[in-house]
């Protein structure tokens, strides 16, 4: 075990024991019998930020094939909430049966095997073509390129970023042998944090609105907050990864941009789909999509920047 | 029909496999209950929804609390139910169902008498009324009449409206691979006889239902 996890995962947990702190104090004292609906929806995120922290520490613990299987699954859950809303039909039922279970399969086993020659083009090449002949086959031909389009879409967002983020754990960089978990936790910190220091700022400050048709929430004094801060806490992370603090602060600063704009562009999928959240699986943050369109954003070109500087 | 006691050894078999099924349907579906019209309690309830799946009554019964899972028992077609060793496992043991004979060798009444000495059983009921899967583009079949016979035999039966949501996308008819997406359980404000004529109370109801289907589209 990698004594720099441990001192991570510490630190985690005191955050975590923070949190939840803060969150009590206010409900005593704002909302003691649930009537404050932003203080319960706090509080809620806060447990179920304990489940996916626990969830995530285990699979650091068990090391690569852990976190491949705890993307995977996340995978499948994404990928079912996204096909959920698209307008995939009777005809693509096996496209859409072969996405879900052999696809998703093939795609981690890749990346837990190293294979990056197959896995960087399996679903951007392979699937890309494939698919549409299954569904072609069937014959159906209304919507055809929208259902296609649609299809390609969600594989490459819930399968093939999201699988990104175990891949990190594949690349061989110099002096930093055996220490690949550490890279997915930088990223994963950097995002999620990002992602709550924009909430914070913006609740605390927020005034003039980014884009009010896309996410009323996001405010410019919570974007240049929670991102100024996400560089700090990434400088200051440089220690569990190969960077310098000036190149970790740069590649927080990529990380919270992309997290950003993933999160705005997943937003205007929801809005053109009438829906405020992407499911319901997690209590307080809506769906898998909610929590990880940020990460799914942020990975694939966390993962290049690295491999081509640092391998 | 009278179900025998079953030995110890069916009762954990029973047990294995009703965690089994509830699993596998929550990983493919994800299925959440939305109880807008009536509270999740117990109470002498017939919940009676459309009809597009299979899976149906799965869902409805692993959205249902603990303690009133335990009381409900799908209706469901004998021929069907009791075809192989494993269906009548599943039907009898699994979920107890009332196994109602389709083929129209019995007295016409029986249906309705074993569903209301169900009733009488302190059971509920989950209640396909548009009597078979329905196949077609409609949205909902028009009713049978067993709804309103079932009404008139128990008027002080709460009839509650369930509304399934994407099932049928997940299988398809002729499909035998399911495709994970999300569904939804609704169930809506319970119904009564209250003096209507059967056109009156099958409207009544299948209107109520084809609301909630409304608020889940």
């Amino acid at each position: 075990m990698i004594p720099d996890l441990v001192i991570l995962l510490s630190w985690i947990t005191g955050l975590l024991i923070l949190a939840s702190v803060v969150g009590a104090v206010l409900e005593k004292r704002y909302s003691p019998n649930g009537e404050s609906e932003a203080i319960e929806n706090l509080t809620a995120r806060i447990r179920a930020w304990w489940g996916m922290a626990i969830l995530i520490g285990l699979a650091f613990l068990a090391g690569r094939t852990g976190v491949v299987i705890l993307f995977a699954l996340c995978s499948f859950a994404a990928l079912r909430e996204f096909v959920t809303l698209t307008n995939a039909r009777r005809a693509d039922h096996w496209t859409l049966a072969i996405g879900f279970f052999v696809v998703i399969p093939f795609q981690y086993w890749l990346i837990w095997a190293g294979e990056y020659g197959i896995y960087s083009i399996y679903i951007p090449v392979y699937c890309f073509l494939l698919a549409p002949i299954i569904s072609a086959l069937r014959g159906e031909t209304e919507n055809f390129l929208v259902r296609v389009a649609e299809l390609q879409w969600a594989l490459m967002i819930c399968v093939f970023c999201a699988s990104h983020v175990p891949a990190l754990i594949t690349l061989e960089i110099e002096g930093y042998e055996g220490r690949g978990v550490l890279l997915i936790a930088f990223l994963i910190l950097v995002v999620q944090l990002s992602d709550v220091l924009q909430y914070v700022w913006g609740k605390l400050l927020g005034r003039h609105k980014i884009a009010p048709r896309l996410s009323p929430s996001k405010t410019w004094e919570g974007f240049v907050g929670g991102v100024a801060s996400a560089v700090a806490i990434g400088t200051m992370l440089y220690w569990i990864t190969p960077f310098t603090p000036l190149q970790a602060g740069v590649m927080a600063l990529v990380i919270a941009l992309m997290g950003f704009f993933g999160g705005l562009v997943m937003s205007a999928i929801k809005r053109d789909r009438g829906v405020k959240d992407w499911g319901h699986t997690i209590q307080g943050h809506g769906g898998f999509i909610d929590r990880l369109d940020s990460v799914v954003f942020s990975a694939p070109i966390f993962f290049h920047l690295t491999r081509y500087w640092w391998t | 029909m009278t179900t025998d006691d079953p030995s110890p050894a069916t009762r954990v078999a029973a047990r294995l496999m009703a965690s089994a099924i509830e699993l596998f349907a929550r990983f493919i579906t994800a299925v959440r209950a939305d109880w807008q019209g009536v509270d999740p309690v117990p109470g002498r309830r017939v919940y009676y929804a459309n009809h597009a799946s299979n899976g149906d009554f799965v869902l409805i019964w692993a959205v249902l609390p603990r303690r009133l899972r335990d009381r409900v028992r799908p209706v469901a077609g004998a021929d069907y139910w009791l075809a192989t060793k494993l269906k009548s496992f599943i039907g009898r043991h699994v979920f107890n169902a009332v196994l109602i004979d389709r083929t129209g060798g019995g007295p016409k009444e029986a249906p309705v008498e074993q569903m209301a000495a169900a009733l009488d059983d302190g059971s509920s009921l989950i209640l396909f009324p548009e009597g078979t899967r329905n196949l077609t583009d409609e949205r909902l079949l028009p009713f049978k009449t067993g709804l309103y016979h079932l009404a008139k035999a128990r008027p002080e039966t709460d009839f509650v409206p369930v509304w399934i949501d994407n099932l049928n996308r997940v299988m398809p008819k002729g499909e035998v691979v399911p495709v994970p997406l999300l569904c939804k359980v609704t169930f809506g404000a319970p119904q009564r006889l209250d003096g209507d004529d059967k056109d009156a109370f099958l409207a009544r109801t299948r209107d109520a239902l084809l609301a909630l289907a409304e608020d889940a589209a």
